[in-house]
């Protein structure tokens, strides 16, 4: 007997697909309102103060948040090898894009308070900006692309080409993808100030954040119709496919075909559930900012980004990275994980450490909760960025 | 010189992990250091020594975010750049990163924050929690982070499976534990050790000569002295157990230190200087001493060390061998589900040496039917350039060595209470601290190019050559990023080095009167112990 084999491999592949989800959704509903802030920095916050205000709400934590974006990288690798070497190397310069703005942000929020001069602050507002904006944007196009399938093949030694362009990621569909993004992630920094932040900042952040949400759910309805319309293709399995297959992504056969995003929805009504709560998530926020239940404003925005990010996870099961130019080498959640052996030993690693980290993550949030004002900022004027 | 993407984007990868590795030493070793000095401020309660954690965290911090920064690029890179090396060994090479990101990287970042902003919301043994949370953080990361290299130089636990074109997990125990990952850790990190308590001594010893800050010099000096002589002399004993493995695993890299061509009769001897020469695979001359190289490597006095040309003579066998399996591969590819089991057989005897075969892929389309001067040529790829090994290897242990000697006169000056006799009488002693402060980070960058560049032509050791684990990029994108990396890394280390050394100029925060009263006042025996030292 050996211990793996407690665990059906296809179980373990379908463990792995939920742990990504909820490794992307943690990305984004902790990380994403540190960039929500980010963007909104130079807009709600005028002197310096202010700016240090914004920058302190998330100042202390942020580091913590920017680790599930690493830890993504490395599960993805870990679990979907294929998805790693092909969406990195195939997105190649618009990983680079994204590296280097996510450069930029532990520098600007660590260098900023070093000195006085309000050149050197300024540059690296710019730097925080630069750093919260394009990573929200590009992640959001790379969701348009991987939706509408990536132009990539493989050989038979499962070797990848790429055959699309930088430029070529920029499509109508992928942008609006992109722009929703922001708009969500800028929705949920703007509840994140409103709960966290005082006075005229809270205030525009209130504005921001309603206009934010609003686009958000025109964005998130006009992305709804492109693929119930059929205006995006989806992609379809044609063969059988053995859930406990080793992995090989050359063995099966696959065609695009319109409507394929929205069989899972005929196939199992109750995953409507997905972008049921992405529309409840942002149209609660939407409403509730005008009110002072900020909680449960906090609590509406997670669940749009939940909602948001589920939808695009539902509708392509079991495609993780569909192909546009050779459809049955897309990667999906039976034929491109690791092998069952790594996938229960990372199961396990993440059954120990991750309600650790989820503890002792909550213990310094709570130490660290307050309200950031002018007057603790004076008063911390040493430890504060 | 013709540019190529596999060059490129070697050039790209040491590129940005030297980078990276000029700010993780550091991290490592000082967030040692300041639990070290919190702990004691803890158990006295003097609050000096919170002045001290509160000094070096400062520093610490403007390490810590470039280290992050630069980290960002690391995880990802292997994608990005070297995707079929990822798709290759990602079951077995994945694991540790993500490991690395659960147990260590949530550790540090998290509790980072509670360092720098935690003082007064948290009790002193919180803090002090918070604090060491941060340097087994990152000295976790360094395992991890370690575990993964380790198995690029000896890839153990792990067999090929024609089916999925990859390395598969046979034992994830033998990742673990892997001789050669667990002889790294400790090297690598007792090198940031030795490199913190060489910037804390050399800091301190500038303030020494100044005449500032002395009380916070010399109980920083004292700190730095026992730390960084005990793990100066870990460094050497663990780059020792690294050479003994390396001769186990990997021969090459251990002659090509050595610029050793010929097998010697056991014990071979050590080549102090030598002056390699490539072309004619010969050194044009060489001052040995007799015995130590033997001893050092194979622990006995009479085991033999094979030489280059010994060596690139037994590849030949292996790389015909990885021919017939590189053929027999293709053929089991073209037809996973038909392949005979003739073929699979003769695949299996010979899927050890598949790494072989594919060194022939640069000289010819079949490997099969290679020519003898094709064979000849991949052979002699196996050997990486001996002049920069060799040196660069000379030029760590001089360091190394150096080390140890300065701590340990630091850690005697220290142990028996006199160190104001280095700022009265010994100055030259501070001066040569101050100047050593850029040593430590020559040598881990020499260390690191030994290990890595030392493993070439492999990205995994005898598995994978580094040709052919690359992604299909075109040359103008890699020349792109390549640039992108080199001009923002360079302009933050300008940024960085500039802010250092202004907070240090600037110092620690003096004791101002007002301040001073509270701990006199409130705990009566601290005051009069801190006073003895008429100099400040």
């Amino acid at each position: 007997m050996v211990l793996h084999e407690l665990i059906d491999y296809s179980t373990l592949k379908m463990i792995w697909w939920l742990l990504l989800g909820v490794l992307l959704i943690g990305f984004a509903a902790t990380d994403g309102f540190d960039m929500g802030v980010g963007t909104l920095l130079p807009f709600v916050a005028d002197t310096d103060i202010e700016r240090r205000v914004v920058i302190n709400t998330i100042g202390p934590t942020w580091e913590g948040n920017q680790v599930w974006f690493i830890l993504g990288g490395g599960a993805i690798f870990a679990a979907w090898p294929p998805l790693y070497a092909i969406s990195f190397s195939g997105f190649y310069l618009a990983m680079f894009v994204v590296l280097a703005a996510m450069i930029l942000r532990p520098v600007a929020f660590k260098y900023r308070s070093k000195r006085p001069d309000p050149a050197w602050r300024s540059a690296w507002d710019w730097a925080l900006f630069t750093g919260s904006a394009v990573p929200a944007l590009v992640f959001g196009v790379a969701v348009g692309n991987v939706l509408l399938g990536v132009p990539f093949k493989l050989d038979p030694d499962l070797r990848m080409t790429y055959e699309g362009s930088f430029f070529g990621l920029f499509s109508p569909f992928s942008l609006l993808c992109g722009l929703l993004s922001v708009a969500m992630l800028v929705a949920h920094g703007s509840v994140w100030l409103v709960m966290r932040a005082s006075g005229e900042v809270a205030q525009r952040a209130r504005r921001f954040g309603t206009i934010a949400s609003g686009f958000g759910l025109v964005l998130f309805a006009a992305g709804g119709y492109l693929v119930a319309s059929g205006y995006v293709e989806g992609f379809r399995i044609t063969s059988d496919i053995d859930p406990n297959m080793q992995a090989n992504p050359l063995a099966k056969q696959a065609v695009v075909e319109a409507g394929g995003w929205m069989r899972n929805y005929a196939a199992h009504p109750t995953l409507w559930a997905a972008p049921g709560l992405g529309f409840l998530g942002l149209a609660g926020t939407l409403v509730l900012l005008q009110t002072r239940l900020e909680k449960l404003i906090f609590a509406f925005s997670k669940m749009a980004v939940f909602g948001i990010i589920a939808t695009v996870g539902v509708s392509m099961f079991p495609f993780i990275l569909p192909s546009s130019v050779q459809p049955e080498a897309s990667l999906t959640v039976w034929d491109a994980s690791s092998t069952h052996r790594t996938l229960f030993n990372m199961l396990v690693a993440t059954i120990i450490f991750l309600p650790i980290v989820l503890t002792y993550t909550a213990w310094v949030y709570r130490v660290l909760w307050g309200k950031v004002d002018e007057q603790t900022i004076e008063r911390d004027n040493h430890t504060a960025y | 010189m013709e540019l190529n993407v596999v060059d490129l984007s070697r050039l790209q990868f040491a590129m940005t992990a030297l980078y990276h590795f000029l700010f993780v030493p550091l991290t490592i070793g000082l967030s040692i250091l300041l639990a070290v000095m919190e702990t004691v401020y803890v158990m006295t309660g003097r609050e000096i020594w919170k002045r001290m954690v509160k000094f070096w965290g400062t520093l610490f911090g403007i390490n810590f975010v470039l280290g992050v920064a630069t980290g960002l690029t690391m995880e990802f890179q292997f994608g990005m750049n070297w995707a079929y090396f990822s798709q290759y060994v990602g079951d077995v090479f994945g694991a540790p990163l993500a490991i690395e990101g659960l147990m260590a990287f949530f550790l540090e970042a998290t509790f980072v924050g509670l360092f720098f902003f935690g003082w007064d919301k948290l009790s002193k043994r919180q803090h002090l929690a918070a604090t060491w949370a941060v340097a087994l953080g990152t000295n976790f990361s360094a395992l991890w982070i370690l575990i993964a290299n380790g198995w690029m130089q000896h890839p153990v636990g792990a067999v090929f499976n024609p089916d999925t074109m990859r390395m598969e997990v046979t034992s994830f125990f033998d990742v673990l534990f892997n001789p050669v990952a667990q002889a790294k850790f400790v090297h690598t990190v007792s090198a940031g050790y030795v490199t913190a308590a060489m910037f804390v001594l050399g800091v301190s010893a500038w303030y020494m000569l100044q005449g500032r800050h002395l009380q916070i010099a010399k109980r920083s000096m004292a700190v730095a002295a026992a730390f960084g002589f005990a793990s100066a002399l870990s460094v050497v004993v663990l780059g020792d157990e690294s050479g003994y493995e390396a001769n186990l695993n990997q021969k090459m890299k251990l002659a090509t230190i050595e610029a050793m061509w010929e097998t010697e009769p056991a014990p071979a001897a050590f080549n102090l200087v030598a002056w390699p020469d490539m072309e004619n695979r010969e050194n044009l001359f060489a001052i040995e001493v007799p015995y130590v190289m033997g001893l050092i490597a194979t622990r006995s006095l009479d085991t033999v060390i094979p030489g280059i040309n010994e060596l690139v003579d037994r590849s030949k066998d292996r790389i015909r061998q990885g021919a017939i399996a590189w053929d027999a591969l293709q053929k089991i590819r073209a037809n996973p589900a038909e392949a005979s089991e003739d073929i699979r057989e003769t695949f299996r005897q010979n899927a050890g040496s598949l790494g072989y075969g594919y060194l022939l892929l640069p000289y010819t389309d079949d490997p099969l039917t290679a020519t003898m001067e094709q064979i000849d040529a991949a052979a002699w790829s196996t050997v990486p350039n001996v002049f920069p090994m060799f040196y660069a290897f000379r030029i760590m242990v001089a360091c190394g060595f150096f080390f140890i000697l300065l701590t340990a006169v630091f850690f005697y000056y220290s142990s028996t209470g006199k160190l104001d006799v280095l700022r009265e009488k010994r100055r030259w002693i501070l001066h040569i601290t101050v100047w050593s402060i850029p040593l430590p980070w020559i040598a881990c960058e020499m260390g690191w190019f030994v290990a890595e560049y030392g493993r070439q032509p492999w990205i995994i050791e005898s598995m994978l050559p580094t040709s052919a684990g690359v992604s299909s990029l075109s040359v103008t994108e890699v020349l792109l990023t390549l640039a992108g990396f080199v001009i923002l890394y360079s302009t933050l280390l300008v940024i960085e080095i500039a802010l250092m050394i202004k907070y240090i100029k600037i110092g620690p925060e003096e004791h101002t009167p007002d301040k001073e009263a509270i701990p006199s006042a409130m705990s009566a025996g601290s005051a009069p112990r801190s006073i003895p030292v008429p100099a400040e």
